[in-house]
């Protein structure tokens, strides 16, 4: 089977700061891989080399076995901790937003039936994650919680392969933060997600993920501590989410 | 006590204290003026406030023996022409080019000296050109207005466009969005509450152009009659004019924040007071 992500000795500088070094890596689809790290060690980087925003200073990175595209595109989404809604846009507005440039390049907008069509997919994916209330509110009406997962219903009406989320639950308190655990889940396993999450909460990213990936240095100079980068020190399956898709994901990797 | 930077005015006394600078402003010119028609009863500096009324009643209703037109209206109507003209095409001009130049990179390291460097010529320096150009009819003095603003809305705006969080262009990337439809539905939609700002910003340097074009060379207009009964130290005509300037500036920038605020509730939702 294609792994849907391959990197391949990838590095990433900026100057003479190594960030990530000698990085190989290879999930699978539908794994959801959790990303920890001390602050600064390159996490939020190896999002963006996914998304394409960076492209790498060594080595490449295949997506479904092709060279990754050089820009962000509709199959991969994100999330990330701000800044992810559009605040000119209502909510409904925001997720129809999509829709409505996949289907009209030039206007960038949708009319009569084909607008409706979009719009009750639209409303289909808020009620999903429990804003099917909130329609017409505009995203800085919204708490936060309220605001992320507008993000990720944004995100997911475009069916993308692949979720980035980079640190998306950090601002919000503990008891939303289990409700927003339980959505993220529930969408992974209906979407077919291939999930990158990065977290400062190493419970979380054993909780929710089928794979934990530690980033740290490999090797650490005190007189030049940016000549070297980080990779990732432990790559652990796990499963408390689901023990089920776990087996099926360990079973499709050895295939 | 609290501390003074935690003192906040009642609704009475906001208004109170918004009033307390006029009401002393015109004390002081009420008592300057009686002073010196007391000296000398045909003084024409400060005439007294009855003067002024009276002049301003013939202003606006008693038509001009010449063109049988109420002065006061045609000077407006010809002014807020000029005005409207040199702020619209100024403000076009400036959307466009400020999100070409705080979109597109390209652009961006293709222009942006050149429009720095442009924005750095004094206005009233290239007039005498603008009336060998355009002659001394309406053109020069909607393209004075057009020079004199336009560089700083296209910086502004550049600006603005760089500012959005880059989040929200890469987000809209992730959604397939092509360069022109994150123009359109991205960027565009953001700043044209910015340009509204910008636009209100530079309302007063407008005028300053409007007036000292007309002041130049003009037949009509508010900056013309001002300049033209200058030359009799027509104060009454003069000083109900500036206030008539300075209400319709007001009433400008006002209207323009209403519209701000009921097309684009989104980006006043954070405002205080409300
Ligand atoms: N555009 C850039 N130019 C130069 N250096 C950069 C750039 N982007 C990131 N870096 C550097 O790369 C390192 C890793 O940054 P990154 O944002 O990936 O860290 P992170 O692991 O996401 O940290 P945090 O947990 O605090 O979000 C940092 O030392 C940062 O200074
Ligand atoms: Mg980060």
């Amino acid at each position: 089977m294609t792994p849907r992500i391959r990197f391949e000795n990838v590095w990433m500088t900026y100057g003479d700061q190594v960030v990530l070094e000698r990085l190989n890596l290879t999930v699978a689809p539908g794994e959801f891989c959790t990303i920890v790290g001390a602050s600064g060690c390159g996490k939020t980087t190896l999002l963006r080399l996914l998304l394409g925003e960076e492209t790498p200073s060594r080595g490449r990175i295949l997506l479904d076995g092709e060279p990754l595209p050089a820009e962000p595109g509709p199959d991969r989404g994100i999330v990330f901790q701000r800044y992810s809604v559009f605040p000119h846009l209502s909510v409904l507005g925001n997720v129809l937003l999509g829709l409505e440039l996949r289907a009209a390049p030039v206007t960038g907008r949708l009319f009569g039936g084909a607008r409706r069509n979009a719009r009750d997919e639209a409303v289909a994916m808020l009620e999903a994650v429990g804003l099917g209330q909130s329609l017409g509110k505009y995203p800085t009406q919204l708490s936060g919680g309220m605001q992320q997962r507008l993000a990720l219903a944004q995100s997911l009406v475009m069916h993308p392969r692949i979720l980035l989320l980079d640190e998306p639950f950090g601002a919000l308190d503990p008891g939303i933060r289990r409700d927003m655990h339980e959505l993220v889940l529930r969408l992974w396993r209906e979407n077919n997600l291939t999930v990158f999450m990065v977290t400062h909460d190493i419970r979380e990213g054993f909780y929710l993920g089928t794979r934990l990936l530690v980033f740290d240095k490999l090797r650490y100079d005190p007189d030049a501590p940016q000549a070297y980068g980080a990779g990732i020190t432990y790559d652990l399956p796990i499963g408390q989410a689901d023990p089920g898709t776990l087996a099926e994901v360990l079973a499709g990797g050895k295939r | 006590m609290k501390r003074l930077i935690n003192q906040r005015p009642g609704p009475v006394s906001t208004a109170a204290l918004a009033l307390l600078p006029f009401v002393v402003l015109a004390l002081v010119y009420l008592l300057a003026s009686d002073a010196r028609l007391a000296e000398n009863p045909n003084d024409k500096l400060l005439p007294s406030f009855t003067t002024l009324a009276e002049s301003f009643v013939r202003l606006t209703s008693v038509p001009s023996q010449r063109t049988g037109e109420i002065l006061l209206w045609q000077d407006t109507g010809a002014s807020l022409r000029r005005l409207a003209q040199g702020v619209g095409i100024s403000a076009a001009i400036g959307l466009i080019l400020g999100v070409a130049l705080g979109a597109i990179p390209l652009i961006r390291s293709g222009f942006a000296p050149f429009v720095a460097v442009l924005s750095l010529i004094p206005p009233m320096a290239v007039l005498p050109v603008l009336f060998i150009v355009f002659g001394l009819g309406e053109v020069s003095k909607v393209v004075l207005i057009i020079v004199g603003i336009t560089p700083f809305i296209v910086r502004d705006l550049q600006q603005r466009v760089q500012e959005l969080p880059r989040e929200l262009i890469i987000k809209a990337q992730t959604l397939g969005a092509n360069s022109w439809q994150i123009v359109l539905r991205v960027i565009l939609p953001q700043v044209v509450p910015r340009l509204i700002d910008a636009v209100r910003l530079s309302l007063g340097t407008a005028w300053l152009f409007l007036i000292s074009a007309e002041a130049i060379a003009a037949t009509e207009g508010l900056g013309y009659r001002i300049f033209l009964v200058r030359r009799y130290l027509a104060m009454d005509v003069i000083l109900p004019y500036v206030v008539w300037i300075t209400i319709l500036a007001y009433l400008t920038d006002f209207l323009l924040k209403q519209i701000s605020r009921r097309a684009f509730p989104w980006y006043h939702n954070g405002e205080p007071g409300r």
